[in-house]
């Protein structure tokens, strides 16, 4: 089982799936010669051809509107959007049209497609305000998309190729964070995460940690400082936002009694409020504290010098106080 | 980029039997028409939208296609085109009476709001020129299968400002693809003229711009429209790339039936409109060429009333959507 990166987990699923469905085409802006701003794609043009793997005029609209074009008539798109920031323009495209064509035409057409873009910040230099954000939220509103978020190499593989064999529209964001700051072994072999179900990736009897994405890196390691002290932290990767795992969350809380959850995305009308309301509505008598939330500030993105990104990003210092806390209470 | 003249009847290579057909198909999108807002007024169908004055367009550019085999991506003004692909009256007033048997969605979209997966016709949203970016995938696709099939895409002039649309023809041109935009231009995109739309007196003057050719044709000649568009889709399917095409139109009707155009445009506007209506020129062309003869007008209406009176009355008849369906098929997996 060999070790690889986040990214080369994304480019090998991307690739074997292209091998053996020929309905699976890629498109965006570089994805081509160059093989994507990250190396997603690379080897995909130079393999299959710049009719499968098509760099695409920079036009994030075109990049959605036309994969829905292509899904309508029968193939499996994969539109990349290089940073998930540049997503707006297609917003109209994404939910206005994919996630309404199987509604609104009473199951007659459907949008078989996966929409990729890279997310958050981590990378040795974050960002900024426009290469950085969290944008999940706005389309986990949304009936009709999936949206996915995975953590680790071996999810991002099983859950790309559930999304890649989705028979609707997945909202596909990978923490560029972790493309390369992990390896993990990964199966050569073909398996399939499951969309919708989220993993404990750390048991605990005290405290219920519901987060995703890289922060669930650091979610665990705040963990490891409180078990120092006998407070035993359960840390749940969400893994989709859109559904959420409701029994996983409302399981996890009943047991434990205290909830944190944890995002890197603002705060304020996050996934974690959904999750907040959702542990509020069914947990009730099982709750032995505030539901508590962390996530990021009211500003609009993480800025440019360290200093202020600090501000910003949670990491593990940040989640272990929020975890002291609420152990406290 | 001139309007093309109008031909004799009979130019076009269609057979008599075939340019009775065409009008049949007009007339019947009229009367169709027609009906729906009656039924708006009566308090029956809740809203309605006309396509009244596009009939020689759609049914100049429906005959220009190979019915169940090329695809059409069309706007909300295209109950006559729709008819010409396979839909059938019942259709759309199962859509105006918001039936459980609406063919279009099931009576959860507005009327107008097209689909037919049998007969190639994609469900469209109400947001404006988005369909424009779907037409060009659904014709990668064909290129990416090597199948000579044909996508036309139906717009108003209005749509030609979104950015939706220049970045579909910017596509459609860079890869050559088998597609036809047709801009249905009735100069008012609700009380908006064109001249507050674009600078340009034609849409098709933008068409080098793309990198395709623009043909603009008296969208009230229904036999110059099929010329254009047997041409336009005989460059596609051969490979030759997309057209834009513009039909320039009359509105007879207001932009629905929540709006009313007297307010915003002039009674002489209003009133030279109406000796352009398309379906009159056509009839009186026919008739002046004995294509139609005594009484063929007369008794094709009444076998479209009769057609259209029996779709109703299943209509009528036919149940609403029942509540426990509106949770259904929001995934496919449901």
């Amino acid at each position: 089982m060999p070790e690889i990166t986040y990214v080369e987990a994304v480019q090998t699923t991307l690739r074997d799936e292209m091998r053996r469905d020929d309905r699976v085409v890629v498109m965006g802006e570089d994805v081509g010669v160059k093989g994507g701003v990250f190396g997603a794609t690379a080897g995909l043009f130079q393999e299959f051809g710049g009719e499968r793997v098509i760099d695409s005029p920079l036009a994030e609209a075109s990049i959605v509107g036309v994969a829905i074009g292509m899904a309508l008539a029968g193939l499996r798109p994969v539109a990349e959007i290089q940073f998930l920031d540049f997503i707006p323009p297609a917003m109209d495209q994404l939910i206005s049209e994919a996630a309404k064509i199987r509604y609104r035409s009473n199951n007659g057409w459907s949008c078989p497609m996966v929409v990729r873009a890279p997310c958050g910040g981590g990378v040795h230099v974050h960002g900024a305000l426009y290469h950085s954000q969290m944008l999940e939220a706005l389309f986990a509103h949304v009936p009709g998309l999936k949206v996915v978020l995975p953590s680790t190499p071996y999810d991002a593989k099983g859950l790309l190729l559930s999304a890649l064999r989705d028979p609707d529209p997945v909202c596909f964001f990978e923490h560029k964070g972790l493309y390369r700051s992990m390896r993990q072994d990964v199966p050569e072999e073909e398996y399939l995460v499951p969309i919708g179900k989220g993993q404990v990736v750390r048991p605990g009897r005290d405290i219920s940690c519901f987060t995703y994405g890289a922060t669930v890196h650091e979610a665990v390691a705040a963990a490891e400082k409180l078990a120092a002290d006998k407070i035993e932290v359960e840390v749940v990767d969400l893994r989709t936002v859109r559904p959420l795992d409701r029994e996983l969350i409302v399981e996890s809380a009943r047991r434990t009694g205290k909830v944190l959850v944890a995002h890197e995305a603002n705060l304020a009308g996050g996934v974690g409020a959904e999750a907040a309301a959702l542990v509020a509505e069914e947990c009730f008598d099982a709750l032995d504290g505030p539901v508590m939330r962390i996530g990021g500030p009211e500003i609009p993105a993480i800025p440019f010098a360290e200093s202020l990104a600090e501000v910003y990003c949670l990491g593990p210092e940040k989640i272990e106080r929020k975890l002291r806390e609420l152990a406290a209470y | 980029m001139a309007l093309t003249e109008s031909p004799p009847v009979g130019a076009a290579g269609l057979t008599r039997d075939r340019l009775r057909e065409m009008y049949r198909y007009m007339l019947l999108g009229r009367l169709l028409d027609q009906r729906v807002l009656v039924l708006n007024r009566q308090g029956r169908a809740p809203f309605a939208i006309s396509g009244q004055g596009h009939e020689a367009a759609q049914v100049g550019v429906g005959y220009a296609l190979r019915r169940d085999y090329d695809w059409i991506v069309p706007y909300y003004r295209d109950i006559t085109l729709v008819l010409v692909m396979g839909m059938e009256p019942r259709d759309q007033l199962m859509a105006a009476l918001a039936k459980a048997g609406d063919p279009n969605s099931g009576a959860r979209q507005m009327p107008s709001h097209f689909s037919s997966r049998e007969h190639n016709i994609v469900s469209g949203g109400s947001p404006v020129a988005t369909q424009i970016l779907h037409a060009v995938g659904v014709a990668q696709a064909f290129k990416y299968r090597r199948e000579d099939r044909v996508v036309v895409v139906t717009v108003g002039e209005g749509g030609t400002s979104e950015g939706d649309w220049h970045e579909g023809l910017n596509w459609a041109a860079i890869h050559r693809l088998p597609v036809v935009f047709l801009v249905e231009n009735n100069a008012f995109a609700i009380s908006v003229p064109q001249s507050l739309q674009m600078a340009v007196e034609h849409v098709t003057e933008r068409a080098a711009g793309y990198g395709m050719p623009g043909v603009s044709v008296d969208g009230g000649d229904v036999l110059a429209v099929y010329r254009a568009a047997v041409e336009a889709v005989e460059r596609a399917r051969t490979g030759g790339g997309p057209t834009l095409l513009e039909a320039e139109c009359v509105r007879l009707q207001s932009h629905s039936s929540d709006d009313d155009q007297r307010r915003y445009r002039a009674a002489e506007d209003l009133d030279s409109m109406r000796l352009h209506d398309p379906l009159e020129r056509f009839r009186a062309d026919l008739e002046s060429s004995s294509i139609l003869a005594d009484g063929d007008a007369d008794q094709i209406r009444l076998e479209c009333q009769r057609l259209i009176d029996t779709a109703q009355e299943e209509a009528d008849q036919a149940p609403v959507p029942d509540p426990a369906t509106a949770l259904l098929h929001v995934y496919g997996d449901d």
